[in-house]
């Protein structure tokens, strides 16, 4: 045989057949990772100075909010006798006598009212109102709204027309008329039944006039979020993975529940973002014009409106719970803002 | 446009139907009724009363008797403010507040349309951003935070400007900028928006194209287009407006009809808390369905019915 003969063996390699290492497997991989829905928008609303800033003023907000009257010395309904209408860090007389005894008296950081209340602490408790009420009011308006418009816009047809001439008179109504109009009248039924109905004594603890804002929300509020949501699912509802839900056999209310609501979630979570300033700045009206939280419970606008008649002589009990409610306002807007630039995908690109 | 029309305004007539029907019967669930006061009337008076004003007859009876009355204007007699009936009241407060909303409207527009305008322009540029900012903050502050801060500014601190009442033109000058502030970044916000829309389309690259002078686009093709959303946000800001005035009024002791709701709100004066709702609720419908109405007029694109 011919050493020279070209051999037709294949020269190969063992090590060539090893399983491939991480590493080398790694620098194969020329995708990123994916980027989903979630990220996405978190790396817009990073990037927004803005909205950022108003994210970190809404948490210190909820921090001396929630947490500030649990460590303050005095609370907020507790009337300090002979302590009345003091100047910020003012000491009464007995509270210097106190001190002078050697005891330690906390300061009274922003003075206190004319029945001797410690105003720092009731701001705090104010803005704790203020937030309350706008999130549970968003949280009403967003479960209420946007199962009532899927529900419109997934049936269409008949289902549509009535349920949306329904939202049609709700729209045109005034709002604030009727709000004014449920809060005076509510209390009475909403008292009798927390008194004679056991189970509804949790009514009292809330405060009545409190629930009737939430009520008013729930039964008007939620019109324009039905409305927004009924025309993306009408969007939706034509895509082909629904026609697949539907093929498999899925029922109309998962389809709803699983494809359609969690589909628009981006326009939930801003439609519900913009909606808290706006519940906050209709329950601090309600307060200022005497509607709202009853006393001692204090809210940011009906410390505004009792501060006005001692406006000349103690103008910062005016303007403490003034600049407190623009800046909760403020900041939720411009998050909001922010949450829609980051998250509406209309506006991407 | 007959068709569409009609339409509108029957709807109207439901939903006013409607909130009157919802206001009578809500009334009727507050226990006493209207002479539920601190010292309780003998029941001999109570029954008097009750007999005078007609409440001892059937719900019914009542109800159709008090919306005959409301369709003539007639809301019944006030119960707080003895010997003055509902009607004349707001007859009396009703001017007043629509002078101050009627001026505050009007200089919301004629500062707002610009500021949206100017910001539009210049674009990117730090007009922009100043107005932009600017609008932002004007519609977060509440108008009761506005009325007051002016007020500590101008009244107490410099004294420039008188506090209560409406006696001179130097009166007007507080609530009128107090109840514009929101409406004026609104709209600010508005025009902004929808001039940065009307630019960017192809008529106006036309426009340009044609040779036509910058000030001829500006105004005839840009502004008239953009203006038209503008012309939407008047009925709300008409309901702006008129809620405003209940919180504006009451700070600067106007003696208008928002002033005067709010009194018989405190006052639990429920002929007058439920003549003053009809009445408005009547005014910003009516207002509504005009606006509607004129801007289908306006706007010859928009396809009717």
């Amino acid at each position: 045989m011919d050493n020279n003969l070209p051999s037709f063996h294949l020269k190969v390699d063992p090590a060539d057949f090893q399983p491939a290492t991480q590493e080398e497997k790694e620098s194969l991989i020329v995708m990123r990772e994916s980027v989903n829905f979630w990220h996405d928008g978190m790396r817009r609303l990073r990037k927004n100075n803005i909205a950022m800033v108003s994210l970190v003023v809404i948490v210190l907000v909820s921090i001396f909010a929630f947490l500030g009257p649990q460590i303050y010395p005095y609370s907020y309904e507790q009337q300090n006798r002979g302590s009345e209408n003091l100047a910020p860090f003012e000491y009464s007389q007995d509270e210097i006598a106190l001190q002078n005894s050697g005891e330690k008296v906390f300061p009274h950081l922003m003075g206190t009212d004319s029945l001797a209340r410690d105003t720092m602490v009731r701001l705090m408790m104010g803005s704790r109102i203020s937030l309350l009420v706008g999130i549970i009011a968003s949280a009403i308006i967003l479960l209420i709204g946007s199962f009532y418009g899927a529900i419109s816009g997934y049936f269409g047809g008949t289902v549509d027309n009535v349920m949306m001439r329904l939202v049609d008179i709700i729209y045109s109504v005034p709002d604030i008329l009727i709000i004014i109009l449920l809060s005076v009248t509510l209390k009475y039924p909403l008292n009798a039944l927390a008194e004679s109905v056991i189970g509804f004594g949790w009514i009292k603890v809330i405060g009545v006039p409190l629930i009737s804002i939430f009520i008013v929300f729930a039964l008007l509020y939620w019109v324009g979020m039905a409305r927004i949501v009924r025309s993306q699912i009408l969007m939706l509802k034509e895509q082909e993975y629904v026609t697949a839900a539907r093929a498999l056999g899925a029922s109309s209310a998962r389809i709803i529940k699983k494809h359609l609501l969690t589909n628009c979630i981006g326009t939930l979570i801003v439609t519900t973002t913009l909606q808290i300033p706006a519940a906050i700045f209709t329950e601090s009206f309600l307060s200022f014009i005497g509607l709202g939280v009853s006393a001692p419970m204090p809210s940011l606008g009906s410390m505004a409106s009792q501060a006005i008649g001692g406006i000349t002589t103690y103008p910062y009990r005016l303007l403490a719970p003034a600049i407190m409610i623009s800046i909760i306002i403020l900041s939720f807007n411009l998050l909001g803002d922010g949450l829609r630039d980051a998250f509406d995908p209309k506006l991407k690109n | 446009m007959g068709k569409y029309a009609i339409k509108r305004i029957f709807s109207a007539i439901v939903t006013l139907f409607l909130i009157a029907t919802i206001t009578f019967f809500l009334m009727k669930l507050v226990p006493g009724g209207p002479f539920l006061a601190e010292k309780a009337p003998s029941a001999a008076v109570t029954a008097a009363l009750e007999a005078k004003y007609g409440l001892d007859k059937p719900l019914n009876e009542q109800f159709f008797t008090y919306m005959a009355d409301a369709m003539k204007g007639d809301f019944g007699p006030s119960i707080k403010q003895r010997g003055r009936n509902v009607a004349d009241i707001i007859a009396k407060g009703f001017p007043v507040s629509a002078k101050i909303g009627g001026i505050s409207i009007l200089i919301s527009m004629l500062i707002g349309i610009p500021l949206g305008c100017i910001a539009a322009l210049w674009r990117g540029k730090s007009v922009d951003n100043t107005i932009i900012v600017f609008a932002t903050f004007g519609i977060s502050v509440p108008s009761f935070v506005v009325a007051t801060i002016l007020m500590m500014i101008f009244s107490t601190q410099l004294g420039w400007l008188p506090t209560y009442g409406l006696s001179s033109g130097l009166h007007y000058i507080m609530p009128v900028a107090a109840l514009s502030f929101y409406p004026i970044a609104y709209i600010s916000r508005l025009m902004r928006s929808s001039m940065l829309d009307v630019l960017g389309q192809d008529y106006m690259r036309t426009a340009k194209a044609k040779g036509l002078s910058g000030f001829v686009t500006l105004f005839k093709h840009a502004l008239r287009n953009a203006v038209l959303p503008v012309v939407t946000f008047l009925g709300p800001m008409l309901a702006y407006t008129l809620t405003g005035s209940f919180v504006v009024e009451r700070i600067f002791t106007v003696p208008g009809i928002g002033n005067e709701f709010v009194s018989s709100i405190i006052n639990r004066d429920y002929p007058m808390i439920m003549g003053t709702t009809i009445f408005l609720a009547t005014l910003l419908i009516t207002m509504n369905v005009i606006v509607d109405i004129a801007y289908k007029v306006i706007d010859p694109r928009i396809k009717l019915n």
